[in-house]
């Protein structure tokens, strides 16, 4: 597999604060990344700087071999990067059909002067790029609501609505941050099953996401940052062993009340085979953690 | 799913022309060929001059438009596109008027590229310092540009602006547009069945006004145009959401550049036409006060619309334009003619009180496009339901307190 995201010693420092730290991490053609880590450990950051928001203050980036740090958005977005937001960045007052079609911006280069002489390429590109969005709105299953606008939108309908958005530009590189923050279960497996339709497109996808199960289901690899720096990265499994792993979401001492909690923990998911939830499991037991010092 | 998609096509369809609706653009055709000559015909010489003005003002909102509308850049300094396609107009035809006489009548629409031209550089000179401002920040850079372009102008740069007694030079002219003189010369046709003193004739007036409602048409077709294309769709995403719009390929960069060097493009015709229109071109007429009508008009009429634009322009120059003229004609009973222009200074406190009353019962303007009205109202509405819902709440835990716990 071809090696599509390389990132070495990548560092962002705002200030005094390093929210980014000597990232090293690589991503191949064809893979699902997760990026996991508390709030605060520099994901969204590492995203900025991916797609050109930020500069970054030192270290390489590259994407298919060529620099990516220091770009500018549009310019990564045209060489196959684009992204969601963690916070919804929908164009809100235009229909989810219009959102979709500026996602098309780096596909079509119509002019000012075709726009006022409507020259017949300017009037065909106009066409095809109405009925590429349908397409697009029909692949995440919004076909049905799209001249409504995207504020009028259902939360969920809007998080697809961006993934519609961000795959009309044709990316190579996917980048979703938090895709199922506020979703209900069935709408979470919903998202699932949309994120692997999108990368049997051929499309590789960098996921940020604090639902742990979304997380185990999807990924092929995990990176795990604190506080700006790489603290473990693996398979899945790997991952959910990992001693720093558990130690940075739950704090010291987890690990050993971790494995004690194992066997009675009434939100362990049934055995089904399905990967454990270790998010459910760091919610309850981190309150755990937390007063078993005070009392002992 | 296919149900919407004809959905669109229908409505595009139907946009084009039921019967109703191609009578009613026939009758209005007829309308703003007649009025003016009517008004003219009984001896109300200032109605189709004001008309001919408004025609200006809904050319700079129209453009302006382009810039706040759609691009959602508050530029304060707009009239100084105005001042640049006026005086470049001037200053160049003169010269070529020098050079080849014989191109007299014509000069008014040679000089037309000329004014566009030096009008959208002026404005990337512009936009490409303020790029990276947004908001209040570029409002006031806007403003300071509008100064800096009247201030040159008044002190008269190597010569060539004649500063603050403006152009034409005393002895000079700028020389009648093709047809007007002939027209002027040879209608007369009383028309008795109209009313004993109604005469058929042709002025000044009424051809810039024809001439004046002819460059709106255009300037409508052209900004509609703009507005339903890629590049449309990209200022609105870009007044949307910056990042996101530049996130999926949009860039900023350039793109804000269309919206001034389009935007631009207009007032420098506008202005030029204005001082053919009024034969002479003077600092005085590009103030500050006049860059805040401008946006006055779009406001009132409602951003990024178009039929806000002429219905704005309407009332922020012809309404005060009107009440004056028929003052100074002494049809006002009661009113002396002397005092006309102290009553055209009261437009300051109406128009004043007018905003006011707008941004608190209408801030989406008077005809407000549809992406603009959903930008503004629903909003309102939104805020003021979380607003009493917590009032209730509010009231609800004060009446039942511990109802938590």
């Amino acid at each position: 597999m071809a090696r599509l995201v390389d990132a070495q010693h990548a560092t962002m420092q705002f200030g005094g604060l390093k929210a980014v730290n000597d990232v090293t991490l690589h991503i191949d053609e064809g893979e699902i990344v997760a990026l996991i880590g508390p709030n605060g450990a520099g994901k969204t950051t590492l995203f900025n700087m991916l797609t050109g928001i930020y500069t970054p203050t030192e270290g390489q980036l590259t994407f298919r071999g060529e620099p990516v740090g220091g770009k500018k958005p549009h310019v990564i977005a045209k060489l196959g990067i684009t992204r969601t937001f963690q916070n919804i960045r929908l164009f809100q007052n235009m229909s989810a059909l219009e959102n979709v079609m500026i996602g098309r911006h780096t596909r079509t280069k119509a002019t000012a002067i075709g726009a006022v002489f409507r020259t017949p390429r300017f009037k065909a590109e106009e066409a095809k790029t109405v009925d590429e969005a349908y397409e697009g709105l029909k692949f995440v299953g919004l076909g049905g609501k799209a001249n409504e606008l995207a504020k009028n939108l259902p939360y969920g309908d809007q998080r697809r609505l961006e993934i519609a958005r961000a795959l009309a530009a044709e990316p190579t590189l996917l980048l979703l941050d938090e895709p199922a923050a506020g979703m209900n279960p069935q709408e979470t497996k919903a998202l699932n099953g949309l994120v692997r339709k999108v990368r049997a497109l051929g499309v590789t996808i960098l996921l940020i996401e604090h639902d742990m199960k979304v997380v185990m289901d999807l990924a092929d690899r995990i990176y795990v940052l604190d506080f700006g720096e790489l603290i473990a990265q693996g398979v899945p499994a790997e991952i959910q062993r990992n001693p720093k792993v558990i130690e940075a979401y739950l704090g010291s001492g987890a690990e050993a009340l971790l494995a004690a909690s194992k066997n009675g923990s009434p939100l362990d998911p049934p055995a089904t085979g399905a990967p454990r939830d270790v998010a459910s499991e760091t919610t309850t037991d981190a309150t755990a953690a937390e007063e078993e010092p005070t009392n002992g | 799913m296919a149900a919407s998609k004809t959905d669109i096509n229908a409505k595009a369809a139907a946009g084009r022309g039921t019967p109703l609706k191609i009578a009613l653009w026939v009758l209005l055709a007829i309308g703003l060929i007649v009025t003016p000559l009517v008004f003219e015909g009984y001896g109300w010489l200032f109605v189709p001059h004001i008309m001919a003005l408004i025609g200006l003002y809904v050319m700079l909102a129209l453009g302006l438009n382009i810039v706040v509308g759609f691009a959602g850049l508050l530029d304060l300094g707009y009239i100084a596109f105005y001042a640049i396609g006026a005086y470049a107009g001037v200053i160049v035809g003169a010269w070529a008027f020098q050079h080849a006489p014989q191109l007299g009548p014509w000069i008014y629409f040679l000089m037309i590229p000329v004014a566009a031209l030096a009008a959208a550089a002026t404005g990337i000179i512009l936009g490409t310092p303020v790029l990276r401002l947004r908001g209040d920040y570029l409002a006031i850079v806007t403003l300071g540009f509008g100064e800096i372009v009247r201030i040159i102008i008044t002190n008269n740069p190597f010569g060539i602006t004649n500063g603050a007694a403006g152009l034409p030079r005393a002895g000079q002219f700028i020389p009648t547009p093709f047809g007007l003189t002939w027209l002027q010369n040879n209608v007369y046709v009383p028309i008795p069945a109209l009313g004993k003193s109604f005469v058929l004739q042709f002025d000044n007036n009424i051809y810039w006004f024809y001439v004046i409602v002819l460059l709106c048409l255009l300037t409508i077709f052209v900004v509609r145009r703009l507005d339903q294309s890629r590049l449309g769709r990209s200022w609105a995403a870009l007044r949307e959401d910056e990042v996101a719009a530049s996130s999926m390929g949009v860039s900023i960069t350039q793109t804000k550049l269309w919206a001034f060097s389009l935007g631009a493009l207009w007032g420098g015709i506008a202005g030029l036409t204005f001082a053919n229109f009024q034969q002479f071109v003077s600092p005085e007429s590009f103030t500050f006060m006049e860059s805040v009508f401008v946006v006055c008009t779009i406001v009132i009429g409602g951003m990024g619309s178009i039929p806000g634009a002429i219905v704005g322009a309407i009332i922020i120059q012809g309404l005060p334009a009107f009440i004056q003229g028929l003052a100074a004609a002494g049809k006002l009973p009661g009113i002396d003619p002397g005092v006309a222009t102290v009553i055209a200074n009261y437009r300051f406190l109406v128009f004043g009180l007018f905003m006011v009353v707008m941004m608190a019962w209408r801030p989406q303007g008077l005809l407000p496009s549809k992406r603009r009205a959903a930008e503004l109202k629903p909003e309102l509405d939104e805020i003021a339901d979380v607003e009493s819902e917590q009032l209730y709440d509010a009231q609800h835990d004060a009446a039942h307190p511990g109802i938590d716990e």
